[in-house]
């Protein structure tokens, strides 16, 4: 195959676009997506401080690469799960790419931050391994972006785990979820003191452009040292059951995927938005971070419940009951 | 040919010349969840591979949390 560009040799064929790129000129291609993601989601500029949630995995790694490249002011906040070796090698590839670009990284740990890691969350309270760790990640990125003054939060969900995200909310009509389903999701503020005070930062995904494999491929030709094994927790998780019949699609008929994403928040999205607005927000009563608990008369956020749950049963010894993780 | 798979990582002998489409067949492997590596670069689908080549498959679905 030849390049698009300039008729070279091709490295990376991307079938969506019915087109194949040298090295050159594929990083030139996913920097572009990128910058024009940003632009037409209006996701930030350059005078904001970025806090880019850093797992040590292809996309966050890449992400943060591009973000770096075009000249945007980004720090990486990785937070360390506790998952063993897994987690010991993320954290060390997250702080060896810092430390290469010369970037600032700020790590924190869920066991020093809350006293339990993610493996004994799950056993603790029963949970699906992949849903405490993402309760704790949605609660830990957010807390640590007000903390620390930045004005945007940025994850790296690529085309592929949007699209898993939204099949599974359509197999199950997760009509608030679809509601909530965006590249983009602004700030929220409660009333507090008769002031508005941000309790959630603007979120944003300048890679839903961008499919896992042309991630992998952009940290690949960067010679970015991500951590290539997959977390041993993930075993029999929906997501990724998801993705492999969605890539299974795509290779039949590609452009399914983006079709699918990109009609959704053309033609379905709007659809569903009152449906998520109609939720009445309010202050949870432990840490005042947002909640729709108002509705259910519980004054706890679901972290703060999970999290009370979890130190109850550790402090008794009582050994929770057995996770809810199935296998495939 | 010697081809590295990864998660476990292990080590298969395919016999060649193939080309990347024909390799990724044999091994029932869907070409949009991988990326083929030589030398540190990849390869698009139809590069032509010899048998004395060292390659490797890596996936790059990743599960987990969003």
């Amino acid at each position: 195959m030849k390049c698009k560009v300039c008729r070279e040799h091709a490295v990376v064929d991307i079938r969506r676009h019915n087109a194949a790129f040298c090295r050159t000129h594929f990083l030139t291609h996913i920097s572009n997506q990128v910058a024009k993601t940003i632009k037409e989601f209006e996701m930030f500029s350059a005078a904001d401080r970025l806090l880019l949630a850093v797992s040590g995995g292809k996309d966050s790694l890449a992400l943060w690469d591009v973000l770096l490249d075009l000249g945007y002011d980004t720090t990486g906040f990785y937070l360390d799960l506790g998952i063993g070796g897994y987690s010991t090698r993320s954290k060390e590839a997250s702080i060896a790419y810092a430390e290469t670009k010369g970037a600032k990284l700020i790590v924190r740990s869920l066991s020093d931050e809350h006293g339990y890691t993610v493996p004994e969350l799950a056993q603790l309270t029963g949970r699906v391994p992949c849903s405490g760790c993402g309760l704790n990640k949605r609660y830990e990125f957010n807390r640590a972006a007000l903390e620390e003054g930045f004005d945007i939060l940025v994850t790296g969900h690529n085309l592929d785990d949007e699209v898993a995200t939204l099949f599974g909310n359509v197999l199950h009509w997760n009509v608030d979820m679809l509601g909530r389903q965006a590249p983009v999701l602004d700030e929220r503020l409660l009333a507090s003191g008769g002031e508005a005070k941000t309790v959630m930062v603007k979120k944003v995904k300048p890679l839903v452009k961008i499919a896992e494999r042309e991630t992998a491929a952009y940290a690949l030709l960067k010679g970015i040292d991500y951590v290539v094994e997959e977390c041993p927790m993930v075993e029999g998780n929906t997501q990724h059951r998801y993705k492999e019949a969605i890539t299974l699609l795509e290779e039949a008929s590609p452009g399914t995927k983006s079709q699918m994403y990109f009609g959704f928040l053309k033609k379905a999205a709007p659809r569903f938005e009152t449906t998520a607005d109609a939720v009445e927000l309010a202050a949870c009563m432990s840490c005042g971070s947002v909640t729709i608990a108002v509705e259910t008369g519980d004054p706890l956020c679901s972290f703060c419940r999970t999290k009370s749950l979890a130190l109850k049963r550790k402090e008794r010894g009582i050994p929770g009951p057995a996770s809810k993780r199935r296998k495939r | 040919m010697k081809v590295k798979l990864r998660n476990p990582d292990r080590v298969v002998e395919v016999a060649g010349p193939r080309n990347v489409t024909t390799l990724l067949r044999e091994l029932q492997i869907v070409p949009e969840a991988v990326l083929v590596i030589r030398d540190s670069t990849l390869l698009t689908r139809d590069e032509a591979l010899d048998d004395d080549d060292e390659l490797e498959v890596r996936p790059v679905l990743s599960g987990g949390s969003s």
